[in-house]
Formats: C-alpha cells, sequence, structure tokens
C-alpha cells in the first residue's frame, strides 16, 4: 500500500486535484480567479511533491514502472503545465468553463504520466488514449469560432487514425512476439519481415503524435485554431511526453532493431529537420510559424534520439526542459497579445518594442533560446543534442542538423527584426498583463537565463539516466 | 592574476548599465567600466611580463580550471599565452574608443551600451578561453548584440546587413561546430585545446576537420570568398558597431583559425596551406581593387579591411614563425588602425551627414584635429614607417620570403604588390576629403572634434605609435607564443 502512494504519486495527486474540480463544479462553483489560484497552488505543490520519496519500482505486475527519471521527465511536464496556467490567466479568467478546461488539461497530464511509466503495450496504448482525447476537446474551447472546431475535427480525425495504426503495430507485434510486456519483447526480436512491419506501424504512430515530416500535416492547422493555451500544451507538453516515452521504447524495447530504426530516425531526422524549417520560412500567422518550428526542433531532438546510449537520454531530457521554458515564454507573449488585441500575425508585432518593451525581451530571449544562441539555455540543449547525435553519426548528419540551426535562425531573426526593427503605424498598444502571467514569463525568461549556466541540472539529469 | 576579472568587470558593468535610471548614468557607468577593463587588460599585461622576465615558461599562464559539465568533460579552462594577451588589450582599446564615440547617441542609450559592453564580454571570453566548448560559446555570444546594434542604430539598408551579417556567421559557426565534435569524438571525449594538442589526430581526420574550422573561422575573419558580409555589415553599423566589428570580431576569426584550426591540425594546416594562400592572396589583391571604386567612405574602410585582414591570413597560411609573428601583429594593428578609420568617419558623418568622398573636400579647414587623425590613419593604413600598419606588414613579408619556392615567392610578391594600389585608393580618398576646396558653404559652421572624441582617438592613437616606433614588445609578446605553434606544426 505504502508503495502504491510513493510510486503513483504523481498521478495520484493529479487525480485528486481532478476529483476536486469535479465537485467544485457539481456543487455551487467559486469563482474563476479563486478557482484558477487553486489550481495554480495545487499544480506547484503536485511539482514540488515530484522532488520527494523518488524511488524505483514496478505495480500492477509489471504494467506501471518507475524510476526518479521518470519522475524527472513527469516534474518537467507538471512544471510545463503549471506555467500554462501561469501564462494563459488571462483567457482562462474569462472562460465560462474554467473547471472543464482544468479537469481535461489534467486528464491528458494524468494521461501522459501513466504513458511515461507504462510497462506494457496495452496500458501503453490506454494511456496514449487518454492523453490525446482531452487535447482534442480542448482544442475545441473557443466554441464560437470556426476554426476552433474544424481544427479539434482534424486533431481528432488525425489521431484515430494513428491510433488504428499504433493498434494494429500491437497485434502484429504480439503476434509475432507472444508477450506485450516490454520487458519480455526484446528477448523475442529476431527482425522476422513480420516484426519489421509491425515496428514499422508502431514508429509511425509516434510519428504522428510528434509530427515527424512526413506525418506532420494535421500540425498546423490544429496549432493554428486552438486556442493559444491548448496550442502550447499540444507543442511543449504533449511533444515532450511522446518524445520521452519514444526515446524509452526505442532504447529498451527495441534495441535488438537498432540499425533498422537508427537509419529511419536519421532520414527522418533530417526530413523534419528540412521541411518544418522551410515551411516556418514563410509563415505569417504566429501559432502556425510556431508550430513549424516546433516540428524542426523535433527533427533535432531525433538527432539526439540517434544517438543510443546515455548521453542521448540526457540530452533529450535537458533539451525538453528548456524547450518547455523556451516554448512557453514565446506562446505567453503570443497569448498575452492575442488576448487583448486579437492580434496574431507577425506583421502586428512590428514596433512591439516600443510599446510593450517587456514583452518585447521575452520574445526576443524565447526566441533566440529557440534558434540556439548563447548565452540562453537552448544554445545548451542544441549543442548537447548534436553532441548526443555525433557520438554514433556522420559528419554529413551532423552538418546538416547545423546548417538547419542556421536556416532555423532566419526566421526567428524575422519576429525578432519585426518586434525591434520595423516601424508601424499602429503598432499593439500598451498591454497590461496579469500579475500571474508576468510571473509565469519572468519564471520562463529566468529558466532561458539561467538553465544552460547552472551546469549542474545536466549533470543531475546524467546521473539519473 | 585572477583571469575571472576579465569576465567579471564587462559582466558587473553590463549589469550595472541595465540597472541604471538616466542616460547621463548609462554613459559614466559605461566609462567607468571600459577604463576598469582598460586597467585590468594592462595589468594583465604587466603580470604576464613580470611572470615571462622571471622565467616562467608554461605555455600559458594564469591557467584555471572550474568544472561545468562534468559528464561531458567540458570545464571552464582559462588561461593566456601572449597572443591572448595581445588580444585582450586591443579589446579593451577598441571598447574604451567605442564607448567615448558612441557619447551622443540618442535612441535607446541603455540597450545600446549593454549590448556593445556585451560584445567586448565575448571577446575578452573569447581570447582566454582554452576550452573549445567555452571558445565557441563566447564566439556566438556575439551574435545578438551584433544583429541588434546594426538593425536598431544602423544606418542605409540595415535590416538586411544585420540578416546578412547574422546567417553567415551562424553558417561559419555551424561549420566550427561540426569541426569541434570531430575533434570531440577523436580524441576521446575531450574539448580541451592543451589536451587536445598533446593528442595524435589521425591525418585522414585532420584532412576533413581542418577545412571545416578554418572556413568556419574563416567566415568571422573575411576569408574570400566569404567576406561578403564585411562591406554591408560594417558600412550599415553605427560608428562603435563598426569599430568592433572590424577592430575585433574580425579578429576572433583570425584568432580561432591559427589557435583552433591550425594549431590542433597541423597536418591538416600543411594539407590546405597552399589554398588558403591562394584564397588570402587574392582578398588581398581583390579588397584593394574593390576599394579604388568605392566612393562611400565606409565601404572604403570596409573593403580595405578585407585587404588587410587578407595579410593575417596570408601570414598563417605561410607557415613560417615570422609570419605567423606577422599575422598577429596585424591583427592587432589592424584592429586599432580599423577602429580608429571607423571612429573617424562616424565623426565626420556626425558633421556633414554624408559619407560620399565627392561631396566632401577642405575639411582640413574646420576641423584640422579630425582631419589630422585622419592622415595618421591613413598612413597607417597604407604602410608607412613609424605607425603599426608598416610593422605588421613588413613581418608578414619578411616570414613569407623565407619561403623560397616559386609558388610562394609568386604569392608574397603579388601581395606586396596591393600596397600600391592601397597607396593609391587611402590618399585618394583622404586627398578628396580633406584637402581642396571646401565643396559646401554650410560646413564652415561645423565644429572640431569634442573632448570624448578626442579621448578616443587619442587612445587608439597611442596604440598605433606604441607598436609603430617601438614594436619590440609587441614582438616580444607574440614571437614565443608563435613558436610553440611551430613547435607544433614542426617546419622552420
Amino acid at each position: 500500500m505504502n508503495e502504491f502512494l510513493t510510486l503513483m504519486k504523481s498521478e495520484l495527486l493529479v487525480t485528486a486535484i481532478i476529483f476536486l474540480l469535479l465537485f467544485i463544479k457539481i456543487g455551487k462553483g467559486i469563482k474563476n480567479e479563486s478557482l484558477l489560484s487553486l489550481v495554480q497552488a495545487l499544480l506547484l505543490v503536485n511539482f514540488i511533491a515530484g522532488f520527494f520519496l523518488n524511488t524505483t519500482g514496478n505495480l500492477f505486475g509489471d504494467m506501471f514502472y518507475t524510476n526518479p527519471l521518470i519522475v524527472f521527465q513527469k516534474n518537467i511536464l507538471g512544471l510545463g503545465v503549471y506555467l500554462i496556467s501561469l501564462l494563459c490567466a488571462d483567457w482562462l479568467k474569462k472562460s465560462e468553463h474554467l473547471p472543464e478546461f482544468f479537469m481535461l488539461l489534467l486528464s491528458a497530464l494524468l494521461g501522459m504520466f501513466l504513458m511515461i511509466s507504462s510497462g506494457n503495450l496495452l496500458i501503453f496504448y490506454l494511456s496514449l488514449e487518454l492523453a490525446t482525447i482531452p487535447v482534442a476537446a480542448m482544442a475545441n474551447f473557443d466554441l464560437n469560432k470556426k476554426r476552433s472546431s474544424e481544427g479539434a475535427m482534424k486533431m481528432i480525425l488525425s489521431s484515430a487514425f494513428s491510433s488504428g495504426i499504433l493498434l494494429f503495430g500491437i497485434s502484429l507485434l504480439y503476434g509475432a512476439s507472444g508477450t506485450i510486456s516490454f520487458a519480455e519483447i526484446p528477448a523475442q526480436l529476431d527482425n522476422s519481415p513480420l516484426q519489421v512491419l509491425a515496428f514499422v506501424f508502431l514508429f509511425t504512430a509516434f510519428a504522428f503524435k510528434l509530427s515527424i515530416v512526413p506525418f506532420h500535416l494535421w500540425t498546423a492547422d490544429v496549432y493554428e485554431g486552438s486556442p493559444i493555451a491548448v496550442t502550447a500544451f499540444l507543442s511543449v507538453i504533449s511533444k515532450g511526453s511522446v518524445a520521452f516515452i519514444f526515446m524509452t521504447t526505442l532504447y529498451k524495447v527495441f534495441q535488438p532493431m537498432q540499425e533498422i530504426w537508427y537509419n529511419m530516425l536519421v532520414m527522418l531526422a533530417v526530413a523534419t529537420m528540412v521541411i518544418g524549417n522551410l515551411f516556418a520560412l514563410r509563415q505569417q500567422n504566429i501559432k502556425r510559424f510556431l508550430a513549424f518550428s516546433s516540428i524542426a526542433q523535433v527533427g533535432f531532438i531525433l538527432v539526439g534520439i540517434s544517438s543510443n546510449d546515455n548521453m542521448g537520454i540526457t540530452a533529450v531530457v535537458y533539451f525538453i526542459l528548456v524547450y518547455i521554458f523556451s516554448n512557453l515564454a514565446a506562446f505567453g507573449v503570443a497569448a498575452v497579445i492575442s488576448d487583448q488585441s486579437g492580434r496574431e500575425n507577425i506583421d502586428d508585432y512590428r514596433g512591439l518594442y516600443k510599446t510593450n518593451p517587456f514583452l518585447s525581451w521575452v520574445l526576443a530571449l524565447a526566441l533566440f533560446s529557440l534558434a540556439g544562441i548563447p548565452p540562453t539555455a537552448g544554445f545548451f540543449g542544441k549543442l548537447f543534442l548534436l553532441t548526443a547525435g555525433g557520438s554514433k553519426a556522420s559528419y554529413w548528419f551532423i552538418t546538416v542538423a547545423a546548417l538547419n540551426m542556421v536556416i532555423s535562425l532566419y526566421y526567428y531573426l524575422r519576429v525578432v527584426r519585426a518586434v525591434f526593427m520595423e516601424k508601424n503605424e499602429h503598432p499593439v498598444e500598451n498591454l497590461k498583463p496579469g500579475l500571474p502571467v508576468k510571473l509565469g514569463l519572468i519564471i520562463c525568461a529566468a529558466g532561458i537565463v539561467l538553465i544552460g549556466l547552472l551546469s549542474w541540472i545536466y549533470d543531475y539529469i546524467h546521473s539519473l539516466s | 592574476m585572477n583571469l575571472l576579472l576579465l569576465i567579471g568587470a564587462p559582466l558587473l558593468t553590463a549589469v550595472a548599465v541595465l540597472l541604471s535610471r538616466n542616460r547621463e548614468q548609462v554613459k559614466w557607468i559605461s566609462l567607468a567600466g571600459s577604463v576598469v577593463q582598460l586597467a585590468v587588460a594592462f595589468v594583465l599585461l604587466f603580470a604576464y611580463t613580470g611572470e615571462r622576465a622571471a622565467g616562467n615558461t608554461a605555455q600559458m599562464l594564469f591557467e584555471q580550471h572550474h568544472v561545468l559539465f562534468a559528464s561531458l568533460n567540458i570545464n571552464f579552462h582559462f588561461g593566456v599565452d601572449g597572443i591572448s594577451v595581445a588580444m585582450v588589450l586591443l579589446t579593451s582599446f577598441v571598447l574604451i574608443a567605442g564607448v567615448l564615440v558612441s557619447w551622443n547617441i540618442e535612441k535607446m542609450t541603455k540597450e545600446f551600451y549593454f549590448l556593445l559592453i556585451l560584445l567586448a564580454l565575448g571577446a575578452y571570453g573569447f581570447f582566454i578561453s582554452l576550452d573549445l566548448f567555452i571558445l565557441f560559446f563566447f564566439l556566438e555570444i556575439s551574435v545578438i548584440p551584433k544583429y541588434l546594434l546594426i538593425g536598431i542604430w544602423g544606418s542605409g539598408k540595415k535590416e538586411y546587413s544585420a540578416n546578412k551579417l547574422a546567417l553567415m556567421l551562424m553558417g561559419g559557426s555551424a561549420l566550427i561546430l561540426v569541426g569541434m565534435l570531430g575533434l570531440y569524438f577523436t580524441a576521446g571525449h575531450s574539448f580541451d585545446i592543451m589536451a587536445l594538442s598533446q593528442k595524435n589526430i589521425p591525418t585522414n581526420v585532420q584532412y576533413i576537420i581542418f577545412p571545416l574550422l578554418f572556413v568556419g573561422f574563416g567566415v568571422f575573419t573575411a576569408l574570400f570568398p566569404l567576406h561578403t558580409w564585411v562591406p554591408d555589415g560594417h558600412s550599415s553599423a553605427p560608428t562603435a558597431g563598426s569599430m568592433f566589428l572590424a577592430g575585433i570580431s574580425m579578429k576572433l576569426g583570425g584568432y580561432g583559425c591559427l589557435r583552433v584550426a591550425t594549431y590542433l591540425l597541423p597536418e591538416g594546416a600543411k594539407e590546405y596551406a597552399q589554398i588558403i594562400i591562394v584564397l588570402s592572396a587574392i582578398a588581398i589583391l581583390y579588397g584593394a581593387f574593390a576599394t579604388m571604386m568605392q566612393k562611400d567612405l565606409k565601404y572604403i574602410n570596409a573593403y580595405s579591411s578585407v585587404s588587410h585582414v587578407g595579410f593575417s591570413l596570408l601570414g598563417i597560411g605561410m607557415l613560417t614563425q615570422t609570419a605567423i609573428t606577422g599575422a598577429l601583429m596585424q591583427m592587432v594593428s589592424h584592429g586599432l588602425m580599423t577602429a580608429l578609420f571607423f571612429a573617424v568617419i562616424g565623426m565626420i558623418y556626425d558633421r556633414t551627414h554624408t559619407r560620399m568622398v565627392n561631396e566632401m573636400g577642405g575639411l582640413m579647414k574646420v576641423m584640422p584635429f579630425i582631419t589630422t587623425v585622419l592622415f595618421i590613419v591613413g598612413l597607417c593604413s597604407l604602410g608607412l614607417p613609424g605607425l603599426s600598419g608598416f610593422v605588421a606588414e613588413m613581418t608578414v613579408f619578411m616570414g613569407s620570403w623565407q619561403r623560397d619556392d616559386l609558388f610562394h615567392r609568386i604569392a608574397t610578391i603579388a601581395a606586396a604588390m596591393s600596397i600600391v594600389v592601397t597607396a593609391v585608393y587611402i590618399l585618394r580618398a583622404i586627398g578628396n576629403t580633406a584637402m581642396g576646396p571646401l565643396k559646401n558653404a554650410g560646413y564652415l559652421q561645423l565644429k572640431d572634434a569634442a573632448w570624448n572624441e578626442k579621448l578616443a582617438a587619442v587612445i587608439l592613437v597611442a596604440g598605433i605609435l606604441a607598436i609603430g616606433i617601438a614594436p619590440g614588445w609587441l614582438n616580444d609578446l607574440l614571437r614565443p607564443a608563435a613558436e610553440e605553434i611551430m613547435n607544433k606544426i614542426g617546419g622552420k
């Protein structure tokens, strides 16, 4: 019993918050502001609790597995959700359905926690669904916007499709190996054509969730249609969690097939970086822009994953930690501007520095971090990914990745240029974000500046992996 | 001597600038900070020469180790040899002059000075780093300030230039990054320059990595044909920005070519030396002839920078001790000279609001101080004995002449021919600006240099004269370090 409590503490806490919200909803209900503060406080508690009592263990047979690294990954995701609740506070306050929003959000988070911890294919599939379906509902949260419904529809259809592929892969794998347990599958793998086919199906499903090219087509539309809070969640938390489990699956379960997946990974990484970057060049809408840039970032994550050793695990976890701060800061600024002025085009950002210096600096920091320029943490994140990838890869692969950093710099600079250098007759007026939003932006900015220099964070992750 | 002072002083200055309340405070804090940095640089110089005089023959002095990323074997490893000391000194000279000439900047003063000092921070860190990762970190740190300085405070097609500069430098960095990772994995997970220099890196690997690193750093130092960011970047940047770009940022590349590419990969250097020589000879001649066609003072200095920096690369490519010493001297000399040249151009432009040579004339009558400085810097540029340019170029030629086969002779002679062209364009530009009748009656109202401008010019002229009249101290500083590098390469 005691073990059950400590091993599953993150999941239990999140479940408790969901139930609490449910009771509040059923009961009289309380004002949005106080509810929001309550949820934020609880999320913070959840995040802090993640640092205590971290042990390794199995539950329910081998269905649920956790160790300090997995707990750390959950903490990263928990931190991300906390930051989203801060950054989007202004928008959330106005929502009529605040309790539902958080119930859905936290259900998805719960699904991700279980997914990262899953020890066999069954629970993996279930938790993946739990992590996806609520997000589709959330994507539809701007109830009076047509685009929002369209995005939600696209998302649910593509998710259903990828789930179908995943299930098909699982059933083939079960047929070919006779087990669904992650621990037992590797011994049964002999690279027979059926197993390779099953693996390709599983890989495809992951590729859908991570929006790896050529399975990325749903991303931009869904990102553009959804409310920014949901877009941020999708692009950061959702991507991060799938990247974690993807890496675990490749390293632990499919290790015997590593020659096969290594080549697939290299090809897809190159395609993802190049195409994500090239499409990002031409985007006008800031959300679509960030969508394509996040596709390119996933390409870099794949570079790190391709290393297939501890260095890769460390680099990916570290990068996602950095990525959460950087991307959420960018989304946070976009959320403030979109929420208070309704503007979402990059051209609308011209002259932003004159009216909103604070927002501009945060945005610039975030974009430089995404581009991987020091002294921001993104520099270290990108460099460690490439270093990890370099341990196995050939020069041309790393060169392609490094040159992609240059292409990405071009479009990130486009936004910076609009903000700092270009003139605008009607710039966005001086905005007054609420206190939680400011706090969120400051946390993000501090994270971007400090994480790279606080080198023990990297070494800590390395000691866990 | 604690080398962290060189990082700490600019960092503190930058933070103080951020916290200051008004324009006056920003300016005085920046000036105080740059004076402190100049003082630190001089203390470093004297501490270094003192140690050497006392018989300390270690390759690097004042070394410091601080573990950064233990699991990746990345450390803060700092240390200086003569080259680093000279470069640090150059940086502090250019910084203080840059702060002084920007005294009247109105637009976003705080941000301007903050970015300027950040640039200096990156340069100091770069010159004292002995760990490739940290070196790369400091190299890259300057990308944002350069981009913003040109884009916000620049003139002309500033956005285009800022973008071009940032992307080309980033492209160079990408190559450096790949080369660096190649070294890291070949040499058993180490970024440490001193440790890497002890390793035997297989020759075939050197042949792959050397071009990556050399071209990567070469982009920073205007290696032909990757020099195209130089004219646009320099001419669009604000005065202090141009001073920094030409005076220091281009030296980062030269230093990297020598310390990282050539020193760590001697076999690669020997293999590709002829290509380097050909490219730098082209840069020297092409830069000189391109300058002849320019009418804008900033473009004149930008293209002549391409030509002058070519001498540094030529010296490196010659692979003799004297030539490398000359290359390093040229880096220091050109840093001071070009910074001063841009400063003077900025002063003239502030008054006449034009940089076109044919719209000026007779400025000697209205601003004697500024035009005198213009003469000094012009004569330095064309290599008049007594000024730093002569010493540096002469040393490069002497070193080059030691290579006595036909190829090297032809390259040396071709490079030496450029001096004639230099004399033509420099004398024409200065003559048309300073002599002759006044082209515009409105110019009679113009005032000569203010105290801040005079001080900036005096500081840089002092540096030029110190090298030009008594080059011995600089030679003593650089030659042992060049010898160390030549020992590793093997050869004359």
